[in-house]
């Protein structure tokens, strides 16, 4: 039953009955670690993520059971390239991400735009990921991969968040920054750069405050400020004009924000509000929306509200499950 | 305008490496581009793999910082096992091994220089293809194309350890000034059997060559002297 051959004359609403059919199937958790994704594109207009099932969709055609990696939708994606089908652009964080040195320690700021192509996907995302208790990571580029890298991604074990975690556990001690970027470094080296994730990494360990910036293609800098993503020239002319060693907190937050602001204004993939983390020895505090200079505005200035509210014209309650009394009779059971 | 920001972060570079009467000295630029842009201006393109031996990067940062890594790992075993310093020869084996079983992937030239007690101050220049040439200077990058007939006529044998560092630093200040791929500070690191010493000379201390300008109205004047905040509207 060919379900994933796709026939393109079939009007949209089948294409909730494929998912419907594939979300029933079981799929493997093949966890190869190598591979670019062949995305799924079945819409033919607009992007559409809900649709990027990816790997799992091999679900009707009979998989072999043996390990690898299974070109089958990768020949289908060329065919419908040549026949004229755009494939879905990813999700990318356009971005503004700046991170400094001042007296204290680290602090780190991010924009909070996310644009899929030239629409704004999330006007307020959170590109400020919690590596560990004293140690915060910005990403830019593909949302999905700095989220993916940086996260406690479930199905597959490797990423940092969770690896540092796991090495607290094991030392006993406090995560350090140089640990973060030896485990981002590596697992970025190894896909070559098509994790497309720019980081900058930021954090107060025992050895004092640290920053680095990583490339997607696994270098890395280590630098008393900096900045990435497609922002990072604007945000770079503020640093460089005045940054200077020993900044007070507030000073540094002041330059943060205005860098961030700098990207967010000047910069199309950037906008939306200004995030802040700054991280001191024992301490950190992350200012979510810590700035909004792009207030929604109405056109009445008193705003809309609405007199008359929702009638209530019937309440049922079905309970789901029946609560069931158990009552103790006896002893306990032996075994 | 070829201001490509996914590009690979790579080092355009120049390196130098000098052997003279007792040790080596090493030198290189600071700049490491992505596209068109400067990534960072201040990069440290001289890594440590044991006391005393270094290297020095060029090519893809990506790569070059995976294989130093890598080597600095192996050489910490193997002097724990050998219960001595490695010596200079034994690590550029190792950046070899790397270097040219892994030639299709990497793309990187080194150039490693230390002192050990049995050969004294060596370098060896590892090209991209993973060849390893033992010299008594050597040089990498793309600044390099401009100091082959330099070191051709300035180069000589048992130099003194000033006149070394002289040499280095003016070298890749001219690679510097023709070289669009690097600028930056000069950075130098000369290794001999007292230890090692490193060396920063800030870009706008070095000398001026030809046709280049006495800075004037220069914008750091303006900024130091106006005080931290300077762009006031």
């Amino acid at each position: 039953m060919d379900l994933l051959k796709v026939n393109w004359g079939r009007r949209k609403h089948s294409l909730f009955y494929y998912l419907f059919l594939a979300s029933k199937q079981l799929f493997p958790l093949d966890l190869y670690l190598f591979s670019p994704n062949p995305f799924r594109f079945d819409q033919p207009s607009s992007s559409s993520r809900l649709f990027d099932f990816g790997r799992m969709s091999q679900a009707g055609v009979d998989v072999p059971a043996k390990g690898g990696f299974s070109f089958d939708l990768c020949k289908r994606n060329d065919m419908l390239i040549q026949k004229g089908l755009k494939a879905p652009s990813f999700l990318k964080t356009g971005t503004t991400i700046v991170g400094l040195i001042f007296k204290d320690g680290v602090i780190l700021g991010a924009d909070t735009r996310a644009t899929e192509g030239p629409i704004v996907a999330d006007k307020n995302c959170e590109k400020i990921h919690y590596m560990a208790p004293n140690i915060y990571c910005c990403g830019a580029g593909t949302a999905a991969d700095t989220e993916a890298v940086t996260g406690i991604f479930l199905s597959n074990i490797d990423m940092v968040s969770s690896q540092l975690r796991l090495h607290r556990y094991q030392t006993g001690r406090d995560s350090r920054v140089i640990t973060a970027l030896t485990l981002l470094k590596k697992h970025l080296f190894s896909y070559q750069g098509h994790v497309s994730a720019a980081l900058v990494l930021g954090g107060v360990d025992i050895t004092g405050p640290h920053l680095h910036t990583i490339y997607p293609h696994g270098s890395t800098d280590t630098l008393p400020f900096a900045t990435m993503g497609s922002g990072s020239l604007a945000a770079m002319s503020v640093f460089e004009a005045k940054y200077k060693e020993g900044l007070t907190r507030d000073e540094g937050i002041k330059l943060v924000a205005e860098a961030i602001c700098s990207g967010i204004f000047n910069d199309l993939g950037s906008g939306s509000n200004v995030d802040i983390c700054v991280i001191t020895k024992g301490h950190k505090e992350y200012l979510r929306n810590y700035m909004e200079p792009n207030p929604r505005t109405y056109v009445s200035s008193k705003g809309y509200s609405f007199t008359k509210k929702t009638e209530v014209l019937r309440t049922k309650i079905t309970p789901l499950m029946e609560r069931v009394e158990i009552t103790e009779v006896g002893e306990a059971m032996e075994e | 305008m070829d201001l490509n920001l996914d590009a690979p972060h790579s080092m355009g570079t120049t390196i130098v490496g000098v052997t003279y009467n007792g040790g080596v000295v090493l030198g290189a630029d600071s700049r490491t581009s992505t596209g068109m842009y400067v990534a960072n201006r201040a990069s440290d393109k001289i890594t440590q793999l044991t006391d005393n031996v270094y290297v020095c990067r060029s090519g893809s940062a990506a790569d070059s910082q995976v294989v130093s890594d890598y080597v600095r790992y192996f050489l910490h075993q193997h002097t724990i096992q050998l219960g001595q310093p490695a010596t200079v020869k034994v690590s550029a084996n190792l950046i070899r091994m790397l270097a040219y079983n892994n030639k299709n992937m990497l793309q990187t030239g080194l150039i490693v220089g230390g002192w050990d007690k049995y050969e004294g101050g060596k370098i060896y220049g590892i090209p991209l293809g993973g060849t390893v040439v033992e010299q008594p200077f050597a040089i990498g990058g793309s600044g390099s194309s401009y100091l082959y007939g330099f070191f051709d006529q300035a180069w000589k044998e048992n130099m003194t350890k000033e006149e070394a560092e002289q040499l280095v630093v003016k070298a890749v200040s001219l690679a510097i000034a023709r070289d669009g791929a690097s600028g930056g500070v000069v950075r130098t690191v000369i290794i001999n059997s007292e230890g090692v010493t490193r060396n920063f000379y800030p870009g706008d201390k070095l000398q001026l060559w030809h046709e280049e300008l006495e800075p004037q109205n220069s914008l750091l004047d303006i900024l130091n002297a106006a005080g931290p905040e300077p762009m006031a509207m």
